[in-house]
């Protein structure tokens, strides 16, 4: 995509070998990481307690989708299980694993710090003391099944990352590193508060430590049709504004005379980042790994331009979740956040190990 | 020389008027006028704190003056959109940072951001300026480097190739000889005399080398304590006197070139 091709520079100095040959070819990268998230997406939809066969699967898929009954038959419990259950769960899981991992690499570039997760602006938190704060208080309101807990999960990582960017968003020389700081302190604030509201939660604790956990067990339609056009929206705006976050890697005056209003820009990514990383947590809890991991994992094989770190980790991070979704839901329902960390973590910690060339953000 | 010698009929293509700055109560620079014409090689010296880097930063649009303005091409440059002020005025900021992975040629690319339009990543025409950029700098062999990897010296030619790819009429450069070994100094004056001279790109230079300044840039602005102090021809600007004056130092420790001092 933006590399300087070989006919513009002299072919023999480009470098060989297998890594460089793939870094050079980031189509081809997201072409692979498109087949990867195929795969698991159909495998997704297919596997489960109850074993649904391929025809039957696409049958119903092209009967709810497209009204074609193609002279296929199935049992009306078979197209509920597909419809009803699977096929949100695993669009849910694409989406949110597409969102979150878009705003880790969208965090790590922005902050220049490579342990930023999505979750570095204090949103983890938030988000949590909010589901906290609707599980204890006595109303139930519900619009779609989108409940309180959902509502206020959103609100408070929304406002979380909004009091930490107002806090410490001031720029500046040692800007980064006062956001940071700024966005740990208001999450230790939030995590007081929240430790707090477990600890009075009583009988409610479970539903609490659950969305601490975080699951895609609850994914439904409605609640796709509400958060999916939120993370789909900011991932698109996150990456059409890649070119950007490249520009900002050479410092804030340097981006400055490339034209580029620092200010301006670096506050629109990270509402963006924060936007698409409080639809996913309303939803679906607090699901680590992701949004840390698959953007490195990324840079490890393409290189640190944003604009090819950011597509390949959309369609990399939806691959990555729906997989790990289908393994927690297989084992038996365990937190797809416990099946990614056992899973990816030593696959990350030996591909860290393999790569000769030293890795930085 | 194809550039435009400076004259009061050619309309500058970038100028100071009574640009006055001020951190807070700290007033930077006081009153500085410093109309350059296009086609001109412009050298800004001085002693260190003297308000150079804050009156480059005035007039690349980034640092707003207190009072005065700056023009380009006749209009207040605050009233100009930031994509059109890069396309005209490529700058190499004094301090640029490189702490991460990246191929040469892909940070030179960056230089195109201006002109990318929105969403289409590079065009043929971008990868033939980041090439050609390249080539005029003498780094094409070292595209496919990590720039971590490079030395000062070659970091700073990355910097500068940056500036060219961007293509813009005016180059303005920080301090672009810091860190480098006397070769690299003299490699860098005489690109930049070469971009000037073959391709008419106006240049305004901040220098600390006063010999350097003197051989390779036929206008010297000396500025001291906020203030512009002289303004012209080596020769006129650069004497003994001057030199004890605002520089504080002998002026035999500073070796000019013949007919400068």
């Amino acid at each position: 995509m933006t590399h300087v091709t070989a006919s513009t520079l002299a072919p023999d100095l480009r470098p060989g070998g297998v890594a460089a040959w793939v870094r050079g070819r980031p189509v081809v990268v997201a072409v692979v990481a498109i087949v990867i998230m195929v795969i698991s997406v159909v495998l997704g939809v297919g596997l489960g307690s109850v074993q649904i066969g391929p025809t039957e699967t696409v049958g119903v898929i092209l009967w709810r989708t497209l009204g074609l009954r193609a002279g296929l038959d199935w049992a009306p419990a078979t197209e509920a299980i597909i419809w009803d259950l699977r096929l949100p769960r695993v669009l849910t899981s694409m989406v949110i694993g597409a969102g979150l991992a878009v705003a880790g690499a969208t965090f790590q570039g922005l902050l220049r710090n490579p342990l930023a997760d999505p979750y570095v602006l204090g949103t983890a938190s938030g988000a949590a003391l909010g589901a906290a704060v609707a599980v204890l208080i006595p109303i139930q309101i519900a619009f779609l099944q989108f409940g309180l807990l959902h509502g206020l999960a959103f609100a408070g990582a929304l406002l979380a990352a909004y009091v930490v960017f107002r806090l410490g968003g001031s720029g500046g020389p040692g800007g980064l590193t006062r956001l940071l700081l700024t966005g740990y302190a208001v999450g230790s604030v939030l995590a007081a508060l929240l430790t707090m509201a477990m600890y009075v939660s009583g009988a409610d604790l479970r539903q609490i430590f659950s969305f601490l956990l975080g699951g895609l067990a609850g994914a439904s339609w409605p609640r796709l049709a509400i958060a999916a056009p939120l993370i789909v929206g900011a991932c698109t705006l996150m990456i059409l504004r890649s070119p950007v976050l490249d520009g900002l890697l050479l410092g804030d005056q340097a981006a400055g005379h490339l034209g580029i209003d620092v200010r301006r820009e670096r506050g629109i990514l990270l509402a963006l980042a924060s936007l698409a990383t409080a639809a996913g947590v309303a939803i679906s809890g607090l699901i680590g790994f992701v949004g840390l991991v698959v953007p490195h994992f990324v840079r490890l094989v393409v290189g640190p331009a944003a604009r090819r770190v950011l597509p390949i980790s959309a369609i990399l991070g939806a691959a990555l979740l729906t997989a790990a979704d289908l393994v927690a839901r297989l084992v038996g329902d365990v937190p797809v956040g416990v099946v990614m960390a056992l899973l990816g973590a030593p696959f990350f910690l030996f591909l860290l190990h393999r790569t000769r060339s030293s890795y930085e953000l | 020389m194809i550039g435009v010698e400076p004259g009061p009929a050619v309309e500058p293509i970038l100028a100071a008027h009574d640009v006055t700055i001020a951190y807070g109560e700290r007033r930077i620079v006081s009153m500085a006028n410093l109309p350059v014409a296009g086609g001109e090689r412009v050298a800004l010296v001085g002693p260190n704190g003297a308000g150079k880097s804050s009156l480059l930063r005035a007039m690349t649009g980034v640092l707003h003056p207190v009072s005065g303005e700056v023009r380009l091409c006749g209009a207040p440059i605050s009233t100009v959109d930031r994509g059109t002020v890069a396309r005209t005025i490529a700058v190499v900021p004094e301090l640029m940072q490189l702490p991460f992975q990246m191929p040469v040629h892909e940070v030179v690319a960056l230089g195109r951001l201006p002109h990318e339009p929105p969403f289409t990543g590079l065009r043929p025409i971008d990868r033939a300026a980041v090439a050609g950029a390249m080539e005029r700098v003498g780094i094409t062999q070292l595209a496919y480097r990590d720039v971590r990897e490079l030395s000062m010296g070659e970091r700073q030619l990355v910097f500068i190739a940056v500036a060219v790819a961007q293509a813009a009429a005016i180059l303005v450069l920080d301090e672009p000889t810091a860190h480098l070994d006397i070769r690299h100094q003299v490699d860098v004056m005489e690109l930049l005399v070469d971009l000037n001279r073959r391709d008419g790109t106006t240049i305004v230079a901040v220098l600390h080398d006063l010999a350097l300044a003197a051989h390779f840039f036929p206008r010297i602005a000396v500025m001291d304590e906020g203030r512009i102090v002289a303004d012209g021809p080596p020769a006129a600007t650069l004497g003994a006197d001057r030199i004890r004056s605002v520089f504080g130092v002998d002026p035999a420790l500073v070796r000019l070139p013949v007919g400068a001092a």
